[in-house]
This record gives C-alpha cells, structure tokens and sequence, in this order.
C-alpha cells in the first residue's frame, strides 16, 4: 500500500561525491529563491503548503491497473506547481521528496540534492511554465497543455536522472537513457491521464481555487521562458544522447577517465558537447526538427495569449 | 489496515535512543559520506563499516539483523547500476551482443558494480537505523538546529502531521472504488484504461478539494490556539557533552577509516 518507488528515487551510493555536491548546490540555490518569494506572501499560506505536501504524498498511493499487474500512479510534481504556483510547488515537492528518503529511505541523503531537482524542481517549472503559456485560453487547451506537461516532466525527471548516474560513472549512457526514458515514456501517461483528470475535477468542483494560481503573484511571463527551454532542452537532448551511434565509444572512454580522477566531470562536460556540434549528423537532423517544432508551437502559443490579454 | 505503516520509529530506551537527533543526523551523513569515498573495491573497509552497523543495531537493542532486513528497498535500483559492468576497460570476464549494444563485462566492471551495490546498501542501513531510534518530529528538529530554513521546516512539520490524516483519507477512497468494482467470475471487468486513469484522477481531485478545504479549517483552528509557527516536543534539544564526545568519536573512526582506505 506504500507508495511504490518510481524508478527515479536515487539511492546513496549510486551517484559521485563530485555530482551529489554539485546537484546539491544547484537545488539549493533554486530553493533559497523558493523560500524568500513564498515567505513574504502570506501567513496562510505555509499551512496550505504543508497540507498540500500531505495531499501529493497521499496522492502518489492512488493508483490505477494498467496491464500485467503493473499499475500507475502520480508523481506530482507539474499538478503541484499547477494548483499552487511554481515555488510552493517546489517547496511542495521538497517536502514530500525529503520526507520519503528521510523516513522511507526512498531516496538516499547524500544525493537527495540531485533527486529534489529530478522531481521536484524540474517538474515544477515544466508544469507552470508551460501550463502559464495557456493563461486566459479555453479550458480544453489548458488541460491538453497540462498533459503534456505532466508527461514531459516525467521524461525531464528520467533523463535527468540518467545523466547524473552517467556523470558518476555508475552508468552507461548509451543503454541507461534509452531504458530510462523508454520506460517513463510510458509512466508519463499515467502521469498524465491523473494530471488532466485531476484538473478536469478541479474545474468542475472548485475552478477558483484554480483561478488563485493564474494572478500575476504566483508567477509571471518568465516562468513561460524557463518552461520552454527546460523542455526545449528535453526534447533535444534526449533523442540526441540515445539515438547518436557515434556517442558510444566516446561515452565508455569517458567513463574511463571518471573513475580514475577528481577532474572528470569537466573534462565529461566538455567531451558532451560534442554530439550537439554534430556527428551523428540523422539524430541531430531528427532532434533540430523536433525543437523547431516545440519552438514554434510555444511561440505561437504565447503570442496567442497576449493578444488575447490586453495589457 | 490503518495509515500508521509510516511510523519508523521503534521505542527504546538505549544510548542512541538518547542521543541528540542533531548529533544522529550528522553522524549517519557523515557515514554515508564515508561510504562514498571508500575506493572501489575496498572489501576490508566496507565489511568494518557494516561491523559497525552491525554494533550499532545492537547498542540501539534492536537485534543484530534489523537493518539487514529492511535494507532491500534498493535493490530495484541496482539495475540502472548494472550496466557499470560493461563501462570500464579490464580483464574481458564475458561478452553479450544485445540488440545494438555490443557488452563486454570486464573485472573491473563487476568491482565498480559491487561497490556501488555495497555502498547504497550501506548507506540505506544507517538512514534505517536513524529513523528507527529517533521520533520523527524530533528529526525535524534536528533539521531546524541544523539551520534549514524554518518555513521549509513547518511544511515538513505539516507533511508529516497530516501525512496520516490524507493517508486514511486516501484508503476510504480506495475501499469505495473497491467496493464499487464488482466483477463476475470468468468476466473481465473495471473498463479500459482510459476510463480507469480517469477514475483515479477523480479520486485525486477529490482529494485535493477536500485537503484544500481541510487546510482553511486548520488555519483557522491555529488562529484561534495562538500557533506560534513552529510544533513542539516534549524531548530534549541541547546538544550535552555526551553527544559532543560521541560525535567526535564517529569522526575520528571515519577519519582513521579513510586514511588506512588511501593509504
């Protein structure tokens, strides 16, 4: 009856003391801006976000049998950052997400850094920063936005993922992303058929609690920019760093140099780089396509709200 | 069944029931910090390291295979690890052609993997063994000595105060669809999964209406109780020089640990 541990709950010891501190520091310093923003709103709201936290918690045990007694179930994070907004979301997800690895050792503590950004702090800003390009559109778009969302958020958690197991040397790049992604391909619409139903409810049953979020103090247009290109960023790398023929042997001469020295990470960022330059030249055709695709698709997405929200 | 399955914590009244839940914190991070840095391969310096789990879950009077026994929880992870086998170069130990991945598993590999194994289950017994010697809301204040932020703080306080309500809240929605899910013998029922994601997303909306709500009826019954932003406990929170002593005592034996690991 536990929450079942989705495949993106690091444990301790899979990831390097290097990526660990460094995931670390990212996830604080996104989280010292989480706190300052929602201290100051109101008193209220640090209640609300604990019960909220209990809700996500509670939520993620509401599952649904899909096929071969596997079954479905919530991550959360992108419906969160939705009913709340994008930093209660987190602060949100930080909750939940530290409480599993602290009382459940769901997650260990050490690399709790890189799993709070995996699925708390990602999933967030894809959730409201894609969900806020639908601001002040018909219903159906929000919803069909939100699924989309909740589905990309779960593939950002997965690639994420992988690339820390990679960076620390404890995983192969070329069999870990496509697996990792592959699978949570298809937990992600799980994610995302609980998402659009969630809201679909919320709409029917309480649409001004849903209202409160779309006001300018939850989050404004930037959020749009950060969703994108954090879902840019997934679409192209993740087809570009599993299909790439060419990144194979590079990626096992790498982990090579992991395990021999303290400087690998940079000397890994660096040789990473190269497959966006282009040698695997199908998969980055392939990837470009698919970013210019989301590209126009978002622009005309925000320029259609604009137009519809004199200002 | 009731929602108390998350309750960890197993009433005791030994040393490290008693420690300081700040001092306990530090020590387990500091142990599986430890952990991380022992090199690959390093057997002597795990088995000391599960010796001294092993001491502990004595001294804490919870039996010698207490956190052995709830230590599986990550053994689904290991697979992603697996494929440390066939990342490093080394002695060839075997060869699979599989779909387009050409895997060659060498000695060194199969270290790396059991190493990474090792640590995570290593690591995973401390934060058991924590858990289960120190309450949680202590726990959570141990993270407000060790300078969290305090709002982060109350959620968590919130989260886990709550966490049992919504939890029964959850299984009364799960028993009512259950009881709503008749289905003949023989006949395949519970439609597609369509419409079974849907009714879980009822139920999660649900469920969000009503925390939603429950969160305005807490609000104001704090209000008027004059909640003063943070939950106490009636446990001891100064750090004395028994704690003091022990902390440096698991220092000093992690430091000399790792000194005789790099020698």
């Amino acid at each position: 009856m536990l929450a079942s541990p989705t495949p993106l709950h690091i444990p301790d010891g899979f990831l390097s003391i290097t990526v660990s501190l460094l995931f670390w520091v990212v996830t604080i310093a996104v989280l010292s801006v989480a706190v300052r923003r929602t201290e100051s709103v109101d008193e209220k709201q640090v209640p609300l976000m604990g019960i909220m936290a209990a809700f996500i918690f509670a939520a993620q045990m509401i599952n649904f049998p899909v096929a071969g007694g596997t079954s479905g179930h919530l991550l959360g994070g992108a419906l969160a950052a939705i009913v709340l907004g994008p930093w209660a979301g987190m602060l949100v997800m930080t909750a939940v997400i530290g409480v599993q690895g602290l009382l459940l050792q769901d997650g260990g503590l050490l690399v709790m850094g890189a799993n709070l950004l995996n699925m708390g702090l990602l999933t967030s800003a894809i959730g409201f920063g894609l969900y806020r390009s639908t601001q002040g559109r018909q219903r159906k778009l929000k919803l069909g936005v939100a699924g989309f969302a909740a589905w990309l958020s779960v593939m950002a958690g997965a690639l994420a993922t992988s690339l820390q197991l990679w960076l620390s040397g404890t995983a192969r790049l070329d069999i870990v992303l496509p697996a990792m992604l592959g699978i949570h391909a298809v937990i992600g619409i799980g994610e995302t058929l609980i998402t659009v139903a969630a809201l679909a409810f919320i709409f029917r049953t309480r649409p001004d609690l849903l209202e409160q979020t779309e006001g300018p103090a939850r989050g404004g247009r930037g959020w749009i920019v950060v969703g994108a290109l954090i879902s840019l960023a997934v679409l192209i790398l993740s087809p570009l760093a599993s299909t790439d023929p060419d990144g194979l042997e590079r990626v096992a001469s790498d982990l090579g140099f992991l395990s021999q020295g303290t400087e690998a990470p940079f000397k890994i960022l660096s040789n990473y780089s190269f497959p966006i330059l282009g040698e695997g030249a199908l998969s980055t055709i392939v990837a470009g396509l698919i970013g210019i695709l989301v590209v126009a698709a978002i622009v005309i997405l925000i320029t259609r709200s604009r137009k519809t929200q004199p200002h | 069944m009731h929602a108390n399955v998350f309750d960890r914590y197993h009433d005791g009244s030994s040393l490290l029931h008693h420690l300081a839940p700040t001092v306990k914190v530090v020590v387990a991070v500091l142990f599986i910090l430890s952990n991380a840095l022992l090199p690959d391969g390093d057997w002597l310096s795990f088995g000391i390291s599960w010796g001294v789990i092993l001491l502990l879950n004595l001294l804490a009077q919870l039996g010698l295979g207490f956190t052995f026994k709830r230590s599986f929880i990550v053994l689904p992870f290991t697979m992603a690890a697996i494929t440390a086998l066939f990342s490093l170069p080394g002695e060839t130990l075997a060869v699979w052609d599989f779909g387009p991945w050409h895997l060659v598993a060498t000695d060194l590999g199969l270290v790396r993997f059991l190493s990474i194994v090792v640590r995570s289950w290593l690591s995973v017994q401390i934060a058991i063994l924590l858990v289960a010697t120190t309450q949680f809301p202590d726990l959570i204040h141990a993270l407000e000595h060790l300078r969290l932020p305090r709002m982060l703080i109350t959620v968590i306080a919130f989260l886990y105060r709550y966490l049992f309500v919504l939890t029964d809240e959850v299984m009364r929605l799960l028993r009512a669809r259950q009881a709503r899910s008749a289905v003949l013998p023989g006949q395949r029922g519970g439609g597609g999964i369509l419409w079974r994601a849907q009714t879980a997303g009822n139920m999660v909306g649900q469920l969000f209406v009503r925390s939603y709500e429950r969160s305005d009826r807490i609000f104001n019954a704090m209000l008027s109780r004059g909640y003063q932003g943070h939950i106490r406990t009636f446990n001891r929170h100064e750090v004395i020089a028994r704690d003091w002593l022990i902390m440096a005592l698991a220092i000093f034996l992690f430091s000399i640990l790792q000194l005789f690991a790099h020698l």
